[in-house]
């Protein structure tokens, strides 16, 4: 308990939680309709876009997210609309663009002397990182979010169960999608410092794809996977404090486990 | 007259494979579009939908497009067969939503989505997860989808592919029943046999040609009586 209480002693921490709680809670609600509709590896994709994006502005001595959020949304709304038609170009542009733009920020930093320190943290993420910018950025996105998916629920659910459809029967269908690419896109930005490049698009994949093995409903979808990434969030946060282990790996870890349990109860149920 | 298009051409990539297509649709009518396949069955019907723009011509509708004066039936996605919600839940995606925002639907609108599940037999499903329903389920639920955002028009794609025989059979019987009650269907089909026993159109993709016969001058035709033969 002292060690709890400790932990929150430091600033820098108090903001790394608040970020992380919210970042959880977003990436996991997106999960649902993205992993849904096959599109799990466009979280995986706008990391690396991140990245790249994060390190010229470094390199160039901006503010890095004023590069990185509008550059990400581009890619975001790119990605989602090429993978639509399914085809073989959508999926081989999303490793043509995350490649590329790795490439991209690996050669910015090692022309930029004496970053060496940056490269990890963007790869591995550190809680460390977080602004106060970031605090109200992030609880920003988290109301949008939460908002989206309480009056635009019916929509979500049916653009993401069948978009052909939603497109024939008429209303702003294009909307929650450029709305969907939007929200993940910041949400990927803001959480990839903390994560890492590596390991955010996990945060999307890990929470719903356990919930999925559980429960057959769309919304008990949708809450089982916000409340497994927030449970992960602060177990992974715990682990890491304790063990000195780096916070987006702790956090992973214990999203592991619980897909395994949730794979097993799955298994069970149906069996 | 639901549909009324002239001289309407389509191409898939860059090569025209629909030419000088002529589609009326009245009132109560059941027009069979087939083909071989690659004629350009998906494209005609992506076009009378408004999911692809022809080429050439115009789509005229009597009614207002936007707000569901069509019910649509695609093909159905790989993805879809285990996705998580309930029949229920799903044949609503089909209710026009023009009443504004609300997470919630309203006492009539669960009724009438009961209503229809049970015109198709399926209104005992309407709690259950469409992920362990068999395929000839599905497709129910779909067309009962399709019925919620329009009773007067139907356009529907293939809507048998990889159903056994008797569940198709059983579902062209349905369609049947439909059309009898006043619905007009618009349909891309391969069991021409069974559709042909209720239908008064067909339209035949052949070469880029797109020819209009009325049931019986199809059955007299040379074509059709090779392919009813098949």
């Amino acid at each position: 308990m002292t060690l709890l209480t400790e932990m929150f002693s430091y600033s820098f921490m108090v903001r790394g939680f608040i970020v992380g709680f919210i970042i959880s809670l977003c990436a996991a609600l997106l999960g649902s309709p993205l992993v849904l509709k096959r599109y799990s590896m466009i979280g995986d994709g706008l990391s690396h876009v991140s990245f790249g994006a994060m390190a010229i502005a470094t390199a160039l001595n901006w503010a890095p997210l004023s590069l990185a959020i509008p550059l990400v949304i581009l890619a975001s709304v790119i990605l989602l609309n090429l993978s639509e038609k399914g085809t073989l170009r959508g999926d081989a542009f999303l490793g043509l663009i995350s490649t590329g733009s790795m490439a991209v920020g690996v050669s910015a930093i090692s022309l930029t002397k004496g970053m060496n320190i940056d490269v990890t943290n963007y790869m591995f993420g550190s809680i460390l990182s977080m602004t106060q910018g970031d605090v109200y950025l992030s609880l920003v996105l988290g109301a949008l979010i939460i908002l989206s998916f309480i009056l635009f629920y019916h929509e979500i659910f049916a653009v993401t169960f069948d978009e052909t459809f939603a497109r024939v029967s008429g209303g702003p269908y294009k909307a929650y999608k450029m709305l969907l690419a939007v929200l993940t896109a910041i949400t990927i930005v803001l959480g990839m410092r903390m994560m890492g490049a590596m390991l955010i698009s996990s945060l999307i994949l890990f929470p719903a794809f356990s919930a999925m093995q559980v429960f057959g409903r769309f919304y008990q979808l949708i809450i089982a996977s916000a409340i497994l990434g927030v449970t992960a969030f602060l177990l992974g946060m715990v682990l890491s404090y304790f063990y000195a282990l780096p916070t987006g790996a702790s956090i992973v870890l214990i999203n592991m486990s619980f897909f395994i349990i949730f794979y097993l109860i799955g298994r069970r149920k149906n069996a | 007259m639901l549909i009324c298009a002239h001289h309407l051409a389509f191409n898939y990539g860059d090569s025209r494979i629909l030419e000088n297509v002529n589609i009326d649709v009245e009132k109560g009518d059941y027009l069979v579009i087939a083909g071989a396949n690659g004629a350009g069955k998906s494209t005609l019907i992506k076009g009378l939908v408004g999911l692809k723009k022809p080429q050439e011509g115009v789509i005229h509708y009597s009614f207002e497009h936007k707000s569901n004066g069509l019910g649509y039936m695609p093909q159905q996605h790989v993805f879809q067969k285990d996705f998580p919600a309930s029949v229920e839940e799903i044949a609503r995606t089909g209710l026009p939503r023009d009443k504004g925002f609300s997470p919630f639907f309203s006492k009539a609108e669960k009724r009438e989505v009961l209503r229809i599940l049970n015109l198709l037999g399926i209104g005992d499903l309407a709690r259950k997860s469409f992920s362990t329903l068999s395929g000839g389920q599905q497709q129910r639920v779909l067309l009962a989808r399709a019925l919620l955002a329009s009773r007067e028009l139907l356009i529907l794609d293939e809507p048998t592919a990889g159903l056994d025989p008797l569940v198709t059979a059983e579902f062209y019987q349905i369609l049947g029943t439909l059309n009898a009650k006043g619905t007009a269907l618009v349909m891309v089909s391969h069991d021409l046999k069974l559709a042909l026993k209720d239908a008064n159109k067909v339209l035949y993709l052949q070469e880029g040609i797109a020819q209009l016969y009325s049931k019986n001058d199809f059955l007299q035709s040379e074509i059709g009586k090779k392919v009813v033969q098949k």
